[in-house]
């Protein structure tokens, strides 16, 4: 009858939103007076689970899940969730989780919310408030199903500690042979770099930045504050930037803590992709930009002077604290 | 090769978005409707495949008739024949299982679908599709091969991407990148008048029931007013973030 919840690792180590989903599993268990169960995957540690109300865990250690397949991995939640009753599965919206998602659903005939915002608000039927049009509004959703999936939006629940005991089981879920009709063959990926997923703070540039050739200053701001890189929409169509660092509608969303706009003017769809980010700071030099109505700071001005202003700025602050 | 697209009819881009009766409905008054930006693109690497390999292309949509300016949109873009499954597209699990016998009734090998529809978002028809089907399935595809009854595709993954293979019969979720925004097509006046002629079948919903309701919309807060900062007074940006929005 547990809440389960699937928790993300990399190289043997949660990620952040494992923590995030296992909160929110937690504040989803309290309200219907249950536990939280967490499913992993090749992951040490699992006790840390345990400071973010995980009472159970259960350890898949599979060499054959060493890489994230899909179709395998919905399948051991899928049995994980059987041997435990499982009525609500939580996962949360990473590439990986929005891919599996629907397998799990249909796995288990269950209704799937994602981009889910907030804890349920009410449980009899399970409604949740989740992000729909592109964040250009909200929409409330029943789930009417026997087993239910949620899919929450990174950096909308936050973590909460509540330090629990925590039991953990090795567990075997037996997967077959068709649960590998999908395989990688190679992964590309920079090792160092902060991803706009993963990112708390999210540089972004705009047509305004004239060329590629000036993404240093930008580059250079992310670093200082460990953030992503990421662009408009004009500037991923005329190549200056991969189209994986397009945000907006029909780009990424971005759900920063953080998202700094230089020299992007604030399309609707632009505005909508980053809507859900915290707070928002806009640089730009035209001051009827539209990204100013929507930002929660702004600076009117030159951004080939004020980025390299403001990074020094930064790294004074950045030293004076450390 | 014989190809599935499916089309979402969904508010173009620029759209504000309203909702009408108490916040319940999407209010449609003055709204474009458009193919969804993700299918669209989809549906562009099927044209390719149409025009390098010779596949066929049929795009199918689940909704009233009012959808069918876009799929005529589709055809003139140079889809081959259109279906329109005669039902409203209720929740994600009913349009995937009525897609799901469209493409077990025509055999199809490949299926697109765009990863999510730009209106509600929700991410689950290409997945369930595959599911229900049984076919292989690649989420946020960004590239597309087919030789034979193999596939290579490339995804991407947070911070990256990965190249896989699998085999036919295949659903991919699309978006931009498995062609590129200058790839897209607009229908020449040729093309449109084509796309008269061509079939839509309207065929009827299977038995589905469906799994969520959508009971309630609403709008975001507006913003509160914005704090304008001096360009020679950066310190006080620094302060404001650090002290005031607690993010650095």
């Amino acid at each position: 009858m547990s809440v389960l919840v699937y928790t993300e690792s990399e190289e043997g180590k949660f990620k952040k939103t494992a923590f995030e989903v296992a909160s929110y599993a937690k504040g989803v268990a309290d309200m219907l007076g249950t536990d939280v169960t967490a499913v992993s995957f090749n992951a040490q540690g699992a006790g840390d689970l345990g400071q973010y109300g995980v009472s159970k865990v259960l350890k898949i250690n599979d060499d054959k899940l060493q890489k994230f397949n899909a179709k395998a991995y919905a399948d051991a939640i899928k049995q994980a969730a059987e041997k435990e009753g499982a009525k609500v599965i939580v996962l949360s919206q990473s590439a990986n989780a929005k891919y599996l998602a629907p397998l799990l659903a249909v796995q288990l005939d269950a209704g799937y919310a994602s981009n889910v915002v907030a804890l349920p608000e009410g449980t009899e039927p399970l409604q949740v408030k989740r992000t729909a049009f592109t964040n250009k509004a909200f929409n409330f959703t029943e789930l009417s199903t026997d087993v239910k999936i949620i899919g929450l939006s990174k950096n909308a629940f936050g973590l909460k500690e509540n330090a629990t005991e925590t039991k953990e089981e090795d567990f075997s879920p037996s997967l077959a042979e068709g649960d590998f009709s999908v395989n990688v063959v190679s992964v590309d990926k920079a090792a160092d770099k902060v991803t706009i997923a993963d990112a708390e703070i999210v540089v972004s540039g705009g047509r305004g930045m004239k060329g590629p050739e000036n993404w240093g200053m930008l580059e250079e701001l992310a670093d200082t504050l460990g953030a992503a890189t990421a662009c408009s929409k004009p500037v991923s169509d005329m190549g200056w930037r991969p189209h994986s660092e397009h945000v907006g509608q029909t780009g990424k969303p971005v759900a920063a803590n953080l998202y700094i706009a230089v020299g992007i003017s604030g399309a609707i769809q632009h505005l909508a992709g980053v809507s859900a980010s915290k707070t928002k700071v806009v640089i730009n030099n035209d001051p009827e930009a539209p990204f100013f109505k929507a930002a929660d700071y702004g600076v009117v001005g030159d951004a080939f002077e004020i980025v390299p202003k403001l990074t020094e700025k930064l790294k004074e602050f950045k030293a004076g604290n450390s | 090769m014989k190809i599935l697209v499916c089309i979402s009819h969904v508010p173009d881009t620029t759209s504000k978005i309203n909702f009408s009766e108490g916040d319940t409905k999407f209010d449609t008054a003055g709204v474009q409707f458009v193919i969804n930006p993700n299918d669209e693109f989809g549906l562009t690497r099927a044209m390719w495949f149409k025009e390098k390999q010779g596949a066929t292309v049929d795009v199918v949509n689940v909704g009233g008739t009012e959808t069918e300016p876009t799929l005529r949109k589709a055809l003139a873009i140079g889809a081959d024949s259109a279906i329109r499954v005669n039902t409203p597209a209720t929740d994600g699990v009913y349009v995937a299982k009525q897609i799901a016998k469209v493409a077990q009734d025509g055999g199809y090998d490949l299926i697109i679908a765009g990863r999510e529809s730009i209106d509600y978002n929700g991410g689950m028809v290409p997945g369930m599709v595959a599911g229900l089907i049984g076919a292989n399935f690649i989420n946020t595809c960004i590239g597309l091969e087919v030789e034979g009854n193999e596939a290579t595709a490339i995804r991407e993954i947070d911070g990256g991407k990965e190249t896989l293979k699998t085999s036919l019969p295949l659903v991919i979720g699309t978006q931009k990148g498995i062609v590129q925004e200058s790839d897209l097509r607009i229908p020449n006046m040729r093309g449109i008048m084509q796309a008269r002629k061509k079939p839509l079948n309207v065929v009827e919903p299977v038995e589905a029931g469906t799994h969520s309701e959508a009971v309630k919309f609403e709008k975001p807060q507006p913003k509160g007013d914005i704090k304008l900062i001096d360009p020679d007074n950066l310190d006080e940006l620094v302060n404001l973030l650090h002290n005031e929005a607690k993010v650095i």
